[in-house]
């Protein structure tokens, strides 16, 4: 749609020159440039401006202060030198790809068996998704407790004579990462639950009666025919899933706290600490915007699919 | 049996294999998705000397609210032993504004984006929605040197701007798709009828749109009484939200661990988040699914 | 004469895409046109240029005698119903219909006054309290009316008004805007896709197509003598029968079809005096226009036909038969006894017909 302008802005927009200028950019639709301006100044201040700024700081040798003197690539390669900065990235590839496997497969089929038009369906998507309303500061103190080794499951198990079951993960250098993953998909696979659910519930019933005519099982149905046609769902999933994983942060302080050792650390508390506490800021920038590349390679398929030239009717 | 007409409605048993294997998994997945909340609710309730029994399961041989008052009134998070309860109040100071705030501009913005368009509005709309996914620790530097130069670093002011900045992308996003899906035609209706874009918004839109408010204000209480990375950073010592005083007193070194009283403040602080949860229910469902799919 | 609304060399691109492309249009004082074309030729466009809603490119409105060009909607004289009805769903029918004019800030009496006479022209009075939900689709689109009715305005516009309805009721409210208009005897601009709305309701039928404007005239002149072929084919339903052929012109002009049939053209009258040298050219003949049985022998074009399909239509009959090589429907009174492989003689004139240069697409 075009434009909608006021009258006097139309009867100006003949005029000529700097003042037709200064008319379209202010006085045209002036309301609605005053409503957006919020919004404007939140793209070219943080979005915009906030990113360039920390892209060109971590080609700086800043330490506890911002500070001009560009040294190239150097805080990039003291960064991939840092054991610590490479335990991070390999953590959270095991944590990304464990939980984005469990919770896509775990959602998607939670949400066929809700398709199958159970009873109590609203009390079970209640239960399933409640975790998601915590926040991850909540779950991670809970499974915190519940993997406490004095006191919790591994003790409680062994109280029942058990004896040699052991589930000590916190503790465990190998099994921490895992240990996250838990309580991750305990928090956010209800959600993907309804999301997919909300994708299945939008596939054309004629698609199900034609399976059903044809005489194809509901299985095969789902695999072959349902879930290529819900892509476009399946793809915003994992979109919102892989950027939650990429800034994980909140469930590792309350949990882990990134130990034992640096068994459990992440890249975004790598950030933060090097930024608010090691006093080299440098370091910190040079971090975050590696976690900038890192997830807008997670959006290309995405761009590509919502972006791709669409036939207007 | 084969030489019985087949008559009626077509014999069906409930219980079909498939049937009860669909509940089985069903209430399996229930029982792992409720196990923390009962532990959580069952450790808050005992004394320190039953949980120290080691029996998670076990439901309190006897009932103590103590472990509650505690963890309100005087946990102990480092220095300070005065509970949760200033977080809380911190949590309310930052959560109602910045709702507040944040819904109000976005639904205006909205409203422009979709009604009143201007050159260059939607590529600023498709910046900020690209910004939504741009890790906040990219922007968290930066910011803290904006929020310092303007006085507001260290404050509630500060948080609550920081929130606001946040919430846009996604409030603007459900608002815009929200009134695009309302006829045009009541748009062009009030033109006609010599309205403006105020009273267009106030008179016709707001009135419509009670629906979407709900999401939305839903959406950010929840997000933003959930917030710890904001509330760390930019809120200081003094008015830290309850999430990060949370994380102090049950990660705090010192003393012994109390893990009823940490329960209890875990449940305290989650409990906002569950009651809007519980009551709102499907809106809520509503406001995370559209705030999700992009229609 | 003033002209109530005069267009101008009007113009409108998005972009690339030339939606509207120099359209002149004069409407008279009190006339009733009808914008008619299939989706996407441009006719709602115009309409909302007329209104304000959307800005033109090139060209100008005038609207009463005056420059409107550049109007905000509410300055420009006009009223406008819409399609969806646009009913503000929150406000009851009254104050629905007095939202323009709070806002315009009128007396209160005034307002009340208006609404009440429009109310009663309309017959909606006992709905004043009513909320839109709470109406049926009929009360709505009176309620979208009676809005346009209160402005008090010279000038009509209707997008589409009937066709979220269902058929019994868009006959009904259809006469009710025709019985309106000659009370009122405002100008009034209606956008339709639908054809017997179109001939119906115009003193003048603008058909368009490709955001031009093919033919502008009366529904009779319209549906008689089409312009080209595409108002042709457009027009009328079932669809005019075409024959390709090539015309020989001279004192006894004779079209033949493809298959070597000849056809006189006979008293005919040309737009353009017929070429003598043969010319590839299209005719036209509606399906009531043939004739069957008794009747056909006085036709200048007589031919012996196989009846292929029937369709009693109730009112009158549809019949698919073959002539010259190409499908043929004709319409004939639904007492007449049709079967399927029935042959008998059937005839027309030229001269009731329509003849078109194949190259160019116009009458000639």
């Amino acid at each position: 749609m075009a434009d909608l302008s006021h009258s006097r802005s139309a009867a100006i927009a003949a005029g000529s020159g700097p003042r037709r200028l200064f008319h379209n950019l202010f006085v045209r639709n002036f309301s609605a440039k005053l409503a957006a301006t919020p919004m404007i100044m939140t793209v070219l201040i943080v979005f915009v401006g906030c990113t360039a700024w920390t892209i060109f700081y971590s080609f700086t040798n800043s330490r506890s202060l911002p500070s001009g003197e560009l040294v190239g690539f150097d805080q990039y390669t003291r960064l991939f030198s840092n054991r610590r900065w490479n335990a991070s990235v390999i953590n959270i590839m095991t944590y990304g790809v464990t939980s984005l496997c469990f919770t896509m497969v775990v959602g998607f089929l939670l949400a066929v068996f809700m398709d199958q038009k159970i009873r109590f369906e609203s009390a079970f998507r209640t239960i399933f998704l409640y975790p998601f309303a915590l926040s991850f500061i909540v779950t991670g103190l809970v499974w915190q407790w519940i993997m406490n080794p004095a006191f919790g499951l591994q003790e409680t198990v062994q109280n029942w004579g058990f004896t040699s079951f052991t589930f000590d993960w916190l503790k465990n250098r190998n099994m921490v990462i895992y240990a996250l993953v838990i309580a991750g998909l305990w928090q956010g696979t209800g959600f993907v639950m309804v999301l997919l659910l909300a994708g299945l519930r939008g596939i054309d019933e004629e698609i199900w009666k034609a399976a059903r005519v044809d005489g194809i099982s509901t299985w095969r149905t789902y695999l072959f025919i349902v879930l290529p046609m819900m892509r476009g769902v399946i793809v915003t999933t994992l979109v919102i899933v892989g950027s939650g994983i990429v800034r994980l942060y909140d469930l590792v302080v309350a949990m882990t706290q990134g130990g034992p050792g640096i068994s459990s650390e992440v890249p975004a508390k790598y950030v933060y600490n090097y930024m608010f506490g090691a006093g080299n800021l440098g370091q910190g920038l040079a971090a975050s915007s590696v976690m900038l590349l890192t997830v807008f390679i997670i959006l290309i398929p995405w761009m590509l699919i919502e972006f791709r030239p669409k036939h207007h009717s | 049996m084969s030489n019985i007409e087949a008559s009626g409605p077509k014999p069906r048993s409930f219980f079909t294999t498939s049937r009860i294997v669909t509940y089985s998994v069903l209430l399996i997945a229930a029982m792992y998705y409720l196990f923390p909340l009962y532990v959580m609710i069952t450790t808050s309730l005992k004394g320190m000397p039953e949980v120290r029994l080691g029996n998670i399961f076990a439901p309190p041989m006897e009932v103590t609210f103590a472990p509650w008052v505690k963890a309100w009134d005087s946990a102990c998070t480092g220095l300070y032993c005065e509970g949760l309860k200033p977080g809380f109040w911190n949590s309310v100071k930052i959560t109602v504004p910045s709702t507040i705030i944040s819904v109000l501009i976005a639904a205006v913005n909205g409203y422009a984006l979709v009604n009143w368009r201007f050159k260059g509005s939607e590529i600023f709309f498709t910046v900020l929605l690209f910004g939504s996914f741009i890790p906040y620790q990219v922007m968290l530097y930066p910011l803290v040197i904006i929020t310092a130069q303007l006085k507001v670093f260290g404050t509630l002011q500060g948080v609550v701007l920081i929130h606001t900045i946040f919430g846009m992308p996604i409030l603007t996003l459900l608002f815009r798709n929200y009134f695009a899906s309302l006829p045009q035609e009541l748009f062009k209706a009030a033109r006609v009828d010599g309205a403006g874009f105020w009273r267009i918004f106030f008179e016709i839109m707001v009135p419509m749109s009670l629906p979407i408010f709900v999401v939305a204000i839903i959406l950010q209480v929840t997000g933003i009484w959930n917030d710890f990375l904001f509330g760390v950073v930019f809120a200081g010592t003094t008015n830290y939200p309850m999430t990060v005083q949370l994380n102090n007193i049950v990660n705090s070194v010192q003393g012994v661990q109390e893990y009823n009283v940490n329960m209890a403040a875990t449940i305290l602080t989650g409990a906002v988040p569950l009651i809007v949860y519980f009551i709102s229910g499907k809106w809520f469902v509503r406001g995370i699914a559209a705030g999700a799919v992009k229609g | 004469m003033q002209h109530s609304v005069s267009i101008k060399d009007l113009s409108l691109n998005f972009g690339n895409v030339k939606v509207l492309q120099h359209l002149d249009l004069d409407i008279g004082q009190g006339e009733f046109i009808v914008l008619l074309g299939p989706s996407g030729c441009g006719k709602s466009t115009l309409l909302n240029c007329i209104a304000g809603l959307l800005d033109v490119s090139e060209g100008q409105i005038f609207i009463g005698g005056k420059n409107v060009t550049w109007e905000e909607p509410k300055d420009r004289g006009i009223g406008m119903v819409f399609q969806s009805y646009a009913l503000y769903p929150q406000m009851s029918v009254e104050r629905n219909l007095s939202f323009g004019l709070r806002v315009s800030g009128m007396k209160k009496d005034e307002i009340e006054k208006r609404v009440s006479r429009a109310a009663e022209i309309l017959q909606i009075g006992p709905l004043l309290q009513r909320k839109p939900a709470n109406l049926s689709g009929g009360q709505r689109q009176r309620v979208a009316i009676g809005r346009a009715l209160v402005r008090d305005v010279d000038v009509f516009l209707f997008d589409e008004p009937l066709s979220n309805l269902d058929a019994k009721l868009r006959s009904d409210l259809r006469v009710e805007i025709k019985r309106l208009h000659q009370r009122l005897k405002n100008t009034m601009i209606y956008v339709t896709h639908d054809q017997i709305e179109a001939l119906t309701l115009a003193d003048r039928i603008a058909v368009m197509k490709g955001g031009v404007i093919q033919q502008l005239d009366t529904p009779h002149v319209i549906y008689n003598r089409p312009v080209n072929l595409y108002v042709a084919g457009f027009i009328g339903s079932p669809s005019m029968n075409f024959f390709e052929g090539s015309l020989a012109g001279g004192a006894e002009p004779v079209f033949t079809a493809n298959d070597g049939t000849k056809i006189s053209a006979r008293g005919y009258k040309f737009d353009v005096a017929p070429n003598t040298a043969v010319t590839p050219a299209v005719l036209g003949v509606r399906p009531e226009h043939v004739v069957i049985g008794e009747g056909a022998k006085s036709m200048t074009f007589q031919t012996e036909i196989e009846i292929e399909i029937v369709e009693p239509m109730g009112s009158d009959t549809l019949a698919w038969t073959s002539i010259a090589g190409q499908s043929v429907t004709f319409r004939c009174d639904s007492d007449v006894p049709l079967a399927t492989g029935q042959k008998m003689l059937a005839g027309f004139d030229v001269e009731r017909g329509s003849l078109f240069n194949a190259e160019t697409t116009n009458r000639l």
